[in-house]
Parts: C-alpha cells; sequence; structure tokens
C-alpha cells in the first residue's frame, strides 16, 4: 500500500478556510501557570551533560578531550554524514568526560555524552563584531549557517533543519510555521511568541529567503491570544505583509505535523511522503527563533525554551535553558519538588516518555519537564476486554481502526497488523484515553511495531545469509563443471576420439600440422652449388639428407 | 530519587466499561415503566428474573474459568443481558422462561466463548431465540391491554402456572399487533380491515406504539450522550422503513406502513438498545451503518414472510455473523493514502 502520489497542494495563499482534521480530543490545557511569568534564565549548572545524539540521524563525532577547555558556542562535536548535526559546548569550562551517560530517552539506555565542568563565565567563543545581514546571504550560505550552528527540530522530533529545508528539491509553495503547542501543560512556544515574535519573524524571513514560498503562515491554537497579538504587532512592527498569522481550533494533536498541514491546507502527506512531497515545509517557531539567532547573531543552538509543570514542582515556569543542563538543576529553580511527586515526564502528558531520575540532561527536543503529583494524572484501573464500542476509531487522528489493531498486535499478528496500517500510527494515545476498558493501546502497538522491525532485520540479515550460500554453491558447480568438462576433452583427445563432434580447437591443431607439412614440402628445393663435389663432401651431403628424412618421419609420427 | 515510569498516554479518561453499561440500563427506564404500567407485574418480573440468573451464571462461570468474579460482575454487561432479555419476553411467561433463556444467553453464547468482548453473537437474542424454538406457547403468553393483574395474581401465576378461578389464560391474553396483523392477513383480511380492530392504537399496534416511543426517546438520549453511534439504529430504522415504505407503496391492503412497523414489537429497543451491543456488532463506522440496514431489512422480511411475527432477534444473529466480514470491506481510508 505505498503510495507514491503527487498530489501537489495548491498554495492557499490567504489560509482563510480551515480544514478539520479526523477525530482529536479536546483536552483540558493546564497552561495558565507556566504562562502568568515570564521566561526565566535557568543560569549555567556545574555540570553540562550533552548527549552526542540530540537529533535524528547520526550520532556526532566528539572533537574535544577530556582535560581540554572549551567557550560557550564553541563545537565540540562534527556530524557525522548527511543527516546528522554538530553539538556546541553550552556553557564554557573543562571537558571531565566523553563516557556513557544516562540520557533522555524511553528506553533508559545510557548514551555517550561530552561531560562539561563549567566556570560560571560563560565565556562565549569570540566571532567578531561583523553582524551578517541574512537578506545579502545566498540560500546555500544560509544552509550551512543552520547546519553549522547545529539546529534541529525544537518542536519535538529533532530532524536536522537544514536536511530538512533542502528535502523540497522540486520547490516549496507553502511555509507553514507551527505555534501550536503539542500537548496539554506544554507551553514553550507560546512563551517564546509572548516574548519573542520579532526573532520567530525575522527567522521565518530567513526560511522564506531560502525555500521561496509563495504563501506563508504561523499557526497558533485559538486559545492562545496573546501570542497571536504578539505575532501581529511584531508584523506591524517589522511592516511585514508576507506573513500571516492563522488561529486553529485547539484540538489535540493540532500540533503534530500533518494534521496541522490537514488543518491549513486540506492537503494530506502521503503516508510514506514528506510534506516536501506536496510542496509544503512545516518548521516550529522555535526552530525558527534559533535560525535567527544563529544567521544574525552567529549563535550556535545553546539553548532553548523548557517548561517545567506539573503539580510536583513548586513554582511551575517556563525556563531559558542550556542544552545540556539536567533536570534537578531546572526543578530546583523552579523551587524543587512538591512532597507529592510522583512521576517525571519529559514531554506532555499524552506522548512524553517517564524517567526514573532526575540526572538526565535537557537535550535540543525537550520541550518539557512534567513532575506528576499523586492524583495527578492517576495510574489506570486493571483493563478490561475490548468491547469494540469504537470509540478509539472516532479520535483516531490517522482515521486507523485502533480495536482491530489492538487484536492484531495481542495475537501477534503481524501481517494483519500492518494490513491495517499499524506504521500509520501517530501514538498520539487519543485511543487509549477514550478506551472505556482502560487498555493501554499505545503500549501494544509500540511493541507490535518492534517486533516487525526486528522481524524485517532478522529477515534481512537471513537473506543475505541465503544469498551468499546460493552464491557460494552456484560457485562450487561451475567450478566442478568446468573441470568435468576438461577432463572430458582431456579424455577424448588420449583416445583419439573423433567421431564426434568436430570439436574447433581439434581443427585449428590439425590446420596448423598441416601448414607446418606443407612449409617442409616447399622447404624440399633441388639443392645448390651441388657441381664438382669432392666424394668426401657427397658423403656428407648423404648423411645429412638421411638424417632429415629421419627427422622428419620421426615428426610425421608425432604429430 | 526513583520515579515510577508508566507508558504514555499518562493522562487518563473518564470513561469505563461500568459508565456506558449505566447509561444504557439508566435510559431503558422510561420504556420499560411503560410497559409495566401497560402490561403489568409480569414485566418486571421477567427482568427480576432474567437479570439474576443471569448475574448468576455469569459469576458461576467465571469461578469455574478461574477468572476474578467481581470486577467482571460489576462491569453490567451481564445484568444489561438479563435485563434486555426480560424486557423481550411475554410478561404472563413461567417464571423458568426468563431463567432458561439468560442461562443460556450467558453461559452458551458469552462465557463458553469467552465472556465480554469475545462472544460473536449478542446474549440476549441468543437467549431468546433458543426460547422463541423450543417453547414457542410460553412465548406467545402477551396479556391483553386493559387486564392488568395484581402482584399477587401475577406472582401466583409467573410462579405456579395458576391463576384466580375468575381468570382463565385466554381471557386475559391477546395476539400482538405484530401477530394479529400476520394472523388477519393469513386469513385475507385487508389492513384497513384490521386497523379497526382494538389491536390497533393511536399510529400503530396498540400499546406497543407508547412503549416503542419511549425507548426511541431513551435512545435518542443515549446518542446525545454519546453511549452509541448514530449508524447502528439509524441504519436500522432506515432499512426497516425503506423496506416498508416501498411495499406499503406497492400495495398497502397487505402491507403494513413504515410507521407501524417502526413502532410496533421489538423496533426501537432493537434499534437503539440491541443491536448497539458493540461486541457482537460491526466496528467500523461504516460497517455499522450497513450492519443496522441489514437488520432493518432482515426484521422486515422476517416478519412480513417468515414464520414468526417479530424478526428482530433473527435478523439480529445473522447481521451478527455478517460482522467481520463487514468490518473486513468497510475499512476507512487511512489518513495519507488515497484509498484503501
Amino acid at each position: 500500500m505505498v503510495e507514491q502520489s503527487d498530489r501537489r497542494c495548491l498554495p492557499l495563499h490567504d489560509f482563510n478556510h480551515l480544514y478539520r482534521f479526523h477525530g482529536g480530543l479536546v483536552l483540558p490545557g493546564r497552561r495558565e501557570q507556566t504562562l502568568s511569568s515570564p521566561v526565566i534564565p535557568a543560569g549555567i549548572p556545574p555540570l553540562l551533560v550533552l548527549p552526542l545524539l540530540q537529533h535524528i540521524g547520526e550520532p556526532a563525532e566528539p572533537m574535544v578531550k577530556p582535560g581540554d577547555y572549551v567557550h560557550t558556542g564553541e563545537q565540540i562535536a562534527r556530524p557525522v554524514g548527511t543527516v546528522s548535526s554538530p553539538v556546541h559546548a553550552s556553557g564554557s569550562g573543562t571537558v571531565v568526560a566523553v563516557e556513557p551517560r544516562a540520557v533522555p530517552h524511553p528506553s533508559g539506555l545510557p548514551a555517550d555524552c561530552i561531560v562539561i565542568e563549567t566556570d560560571g563565565r560563560d565565556q562565549w567563543l569570540e566571532t567578531g563584531d561583523e553582524q551578517p545581514d541574512y537578506r545579502e546571504m545566498k540560500p546555500h550560505a544560509l544552509l550551512e549557517r543552520i547546519r553549522d550552528a547545529g539546529i534541529v527540530g525544537l518542536g519535538g522530533a529533532g530532524f536536522p533543519t537544514r536536511m530538512k529545508l533542502v528535502s523540497g528539491k522540486r520547490g516549496i509553495d507553502t511555509l507553514i510555521i507551527n505555534g501550536a503547542e503539542c500537548e496539554p501543560y506544554i507551553s514553550c512556544d507560546e512563551g517564546l511568541l509572548l516574548e519573542r515574535a520579532v526573532e520567530v519573524i525575522e527567522g521565518v524571513r530567513i526560511l522564506q529567503r531560502i525555500l521561496r514560498p509563495a504563501a506563508c503562515t504561523i499557526a497558533v491554537e485559538d486559545s492562545m491570544p496573546g501570542a497571536e497579538a504578539a505575532l501581529h504587532e511584531a508584523l506591524e512592527t517589522l511592516q511585514e505583509r508576507d506573513i500571516g498569522v492563522s488561529s486553529i481550533p485547539t484540538i489535540y494533536p493540532t500540533g503534530g505535523e500533518r494534521q496541522l498541514i490537514k488543518v491549513l491546507t486540506g492537503c494530506e502527506v502521503p503516508s510514506q511522503g514528506l510534506p516536501a512531497d506536496i510542496g509544503i515545509i512545516c518548521q516550529n517557531v522555535g526552530t525558527a527563533a534559533a535560525i535567527y539567532r544563529a544567521v544574525s547573531r552567529k549563535e550556535p543552538l545553546v539553548s532553548r525554551i523548557v517548561t517545567v509543570t506539573g503539580r510536583g514542582v513548586q513554582a511551575p515556569c517556563n525556563l531559558e535553558t542550556r542544552i545540556g543542563t539536567p533536570l534537578r538543576h531546572l526543578i530546583e529553580t523552579c523551587g524543587g519538588y512538591t512532597p507529592e511527586v510522583e512521576r517525571l515526564l519529559i514531554g506532555g502528558p499524552m506522548m512524553g516518555f517517564a524517567v526514573n531520575s532526575d540526572t538526565v540532561p535537557v537535550i535540543k527536543t525537550t520541550n518539557c519537564i512534567l513532575a506528576v503529583s499523586r492524583g495527578e494524572m492517576p495510574a489506570p484501573p486493571p483493563a478490561q476486554p475490548c468491547i469494540r464500542c469504537g470509540k478509539c476509531t472516532e479520535v483516531c487522528p490517522a482515521d486507523l481502526l485502533p480495536q482491530q489493531l489492538y487484536w492484531f498486535a495481542r495475537s501477534g499478528n503481524h501481517d494483519a497488523a500492518q494490513d491495517y496500517d499499524l506504521f500509520d500510527c501517530i501514538e498520539c494515545g487519543c485511543c487509549a484515553y477514550v478506551c472505556p476498558s482502560h487498555i493501554p493501546l499505545v503500549q501494544y502497538y509500540r511493541h507490535a511495531k518492534t517486533e516487525i522491525w526486528e522481524r524485517e532485520r532478522q529477515k534481512k540479515k537471513s537473506d543475505l545469509a541465503r544469498q551468499r550460500h546460493e552464491a557460494r554453491l552456484a560457485r562450487l558447480e561451475r567450478i566442478r563443471r568446468e573441470r568435468e568438462e576438461r577432463m572430458a576433452k582431456k579424455k577424448r583427445v588420449l583416445a583419439g576420439d573423433d567421431s564426434g563432434v568436430p570439436d574447433p580447437k581439434q581443427a585449428a591443431i590439425q590446420a596448423a600440422l598441416e601448414r607446418v607439412r606443407r612449409k617442409k614440402e616447399q622447404a624440399q628445393v633441388p639443392p645448390a652449388n651441388t657441381e664438382n663435389l669432392t666424394p668426401e663432401q657427397q658423403q656428407l651431403i648423404a648423411a645429412a639428407d638421411r638424417r632429415r628424412a629421419a627427422k622428419n618421419r620421426d615428426d610425421e609420427q608425432a604429430g | 530519587m526513583e520515579f515510577r515510569t508508566y507508558s504514555s498516554p499518562h493522562l487518563p479518561g473518564d470513561d469505563s466499561v461500568e459508565r456506558l453499561m449505566r447509561l444504557v440500563l439508566l435510559a431503558l427506564i422510561p420504556g420499560s415503566l411503560c410497559a409495566f404500567w401497560l402490561y403489568g407485574w409480569g414485566v418486571l418480573l421477567n427482568i427480576l428474573l432474567a437479570a439474576t440468573a443471569a448475574m448468576a451464571g455469569e459469576a458461576a462461570m467465571l469461578m469455574i474459568r478461574r477468572r476474578p468474579v467481581l470486577p467482571a460482575l460489576l462491569d453490567g454487561s451481564a445484568l444489561l443481558t438479563g435485563v434486555l432479555l426480560g424486557l423481550a419476553l411475554p410478561p404472563l411467561a413461567p417464571w423458568w422462561i426468563p431463567v432458561i433463556g439468560s442461562l443460556f444467553g450467558i453461559i452458551i453464547a458469552k462465557q463458553l466463548y469467552g465472556g465480554l468482548g469475545y462472544n460473536p453473537f449478542n446474549p440476549a437474542m441468543a437467549g431468546y431465540v433458543v426460547l422463541l424454538i423450543a417453547f414457542p406457547r410460553e412465548l406467545s403468553l402477551w396479556p391483553s391491554t386493559g387486564h392488568v393483574l395484581d402482584l399477587r395474581d401475577s406472582l401466583q401465576l409467573v410462579f405456579t402456572g395458576t391463576l384466580p378461578d375468575a381468570l382463565s389464560l385466554d381471557s386475559i391474553t391477546m395476539a400482538t399487533p405484530l401477530d394479529a396483523v400476520k394472523t388477519q392477513l393469513g386469513l385475507s383480511d385487508t389492513l384497513s380491515e384490521i386497523q379497526t380492530t382494538p389491536v390497533f392504537g393511536s399510529f400503530a399496534g396498540a400499546g406497543w406504539e407508547w412503549i416503542n416511543l419511549w425507548f426511541l426517546l431513551g435512545g435518542l438520549w443515549m446518542l446525545y450522550r454519546k453511549v452509541i453511534d448514530w449508524q447502528i439504529p439509524a441504519g436500522m430504522l432506515a432499512g426497516l422503513s425503506l423496506m416498508a415504505l416501498i411495499f406499503y407503496g406497492i400495495n398497502p391492503d397487505i402491507y403494513a406502513s413504515p410507521l407501524f412497523h417502526d413502532f410496533s414489537g421489538a423496533a426501537m429497543l432493537g434499534a437503539f438498545y440491541i443491536a448497539t451491543d458493540p461486541v457482537s456488532a460491526s466496528t467500523t463506522p461504516r460497517g455499522r451503518l450497513y450492519y443496522g440496514l441489514g437488520i432493518g431489512v432482515l426484521t422486515h422480511v422476517i416478519r412480513t414472510w417468515g414464520g414468526y411475527p417479530d424478526g428482530v432477534a433473527f435478523a439480529v444473529l445473522l447481521m451478527n455473523m455478517a460482522a467481520p466480514t463487514l468490518d473486513y470491506y468497510t475499512r476507512p481510508r487511512v489518513f495519507g493514502h488515497s484509498r484503501h
């Protein structure tokens, strides 16, 4: 069911008409607390832990070793391959270790990190005083700058931004800037828009210069009137007419790229494809602001806004956080835990994952830290049997049949699960949220996906082994056949068996012998200067003639 | 500090199977009270007996199967099966009728298949059909309107099968409107003639029209509360009405009107409460529409040309069989796919 459709979306310059995606949920926002105060700088912690893999793709390669002094903004790891991103020191200090550490990942497995002991001085790398003007920079120079600054999608996926921007080889006609928050509780994008709308818009202008889209809009949810007003004000200040602002209904998961594109354009990104395939590119508002800083201020990505919230933390707020800051430092900045704290989530309450320790660092894609108190999100009661009520189907934004997928995933029927498009599941959690039987559906889907991936991997491996084995058998068979043929030929020759089909080789040999004989016959020319020979001379000649004749006879016999 | 880890989503929803079953039971109350008002204590006795037997059967089977008994009993599904069966049975039937029906529905049609969520057939209707085939006489004991027995007489009839001397079973029973229409048509009466007899009420069968109306209102309330989807009831009523309309249009003297069909027998009970049992129904949105349509059409076919006055139970069971196929062919188009 792979589709290679080429349904390009017509550019919609006004975005006046909004569409809707199927399903979704109206969830409580729970953003008031973190938005009641401005974004606070979290400062620089004593220890920064910078994982080499904070993006989708290959991990970066370290360029420093323990003992090295690094400045803030200095590149400390270089990208490997095309889909990768560099890592920069987010504070000045001494590298104390390059080793596996706990990182924010659902698996809980450690991964390679560069650990910096900060000196508290925040010494920035000297980059010169000249202020580059992006209006005078070529698109490819801007793209290089974006890559060198280590910018990846800050909305959560962490795809290297340069790669995403060059994915639109056939041209982009619509640029969408995603200011819709991903999930309840998370307010880092709204906080950013409230305070730095101008930076966002400058970033969008840079993106416009690279992509030259016909239409561009910044999408915010209708529950964010403050952000919308801030954007309009900034557009007014900058006298910007080519960027629109769209207020879209707050229906989870409208902040998802595919859902947002559907709402704004009515187009669906093909299942196996990219938005660029239909002429659309979507970038997060945080990414846009980071691009502005990278280009105009020559500042690599060393910090981002992180929402620290939940009833498990004393004073929830949005923090301007250096990448690599351990969660504990942020919690302390927010006044510490409340006594009721029970769980620590990275990301939101619908798609975030739980970590068991607050020593893991903030990475480029960390948008929210949610300290959950007891009773705030009670663990669901034991699962009951699925009654096929279909409430999951009603809310699935991917138009899947979660109840059927559940059956297949549970029974290990992976073929059927794939036939029912398991891999189109975005794991948004809507189905599990509405399930009256409290079945942890997403967990089943993740498990099935992992098993299918593993099976594919095994299959590839065994396919390769089989191919090798078959090639070897074929090679051995060829060698055996060739040897047999040679033996048979030799046997035939030795037996003087020429009754069979005339062998071209044999014929060539015969022809050569014929030629030799003719030559020899021609060679028997009448001897010259034979008059007046002495008897001794005649005897010698006669002897030589006899020898030659004997030799010729021998040769003929041998032939 | 060590934190507990769970899988996402972490935000819990507030729906539950118990809540759904409770709302369905609540929605049944007006129609049941109307039936009680029209047909007396027998209605409540049926519900009570069927529900008790259903719960007992469920508990016994769960114990035999070594499954947790209390959570499954408290989900309300067995109770609902009993109540629905009790409402479908004639109020003058002996006590063992609801008991046998319930036990068959719960033990054979539900628990032997694996309990809630695994039964391919609607347990209440499976129980009802077994009774209908095995005990046709007992299943025809519908009281005539106006002859409502008091509680003592009802108990006596249900548990001993005897009546006070002044009454005979024939004097207090009456054919249901659907039954009357079938019999009279068989005697070559026209519908316009039949409509003048007392089995006809204001706009459909006497008494039944009001029961159906109250069940309809309860059903609309369930739609409003999003307990059920619109597809199955709409499909079933559309199928039934459409068939009735076509044949009523062809010959109104021998085919009853859509209004009569929609407000007679188990039409509304079936459309909103029985056919909507999600476990045995189709589960895709489009599939549910076809599923409902099929039940409606089959109900009309059985009522009009079949051997039984009503056809909801058979229609439901027949469409139960078709549900997996419907599900397979009515999968929705997945986001980002051009078609399926």
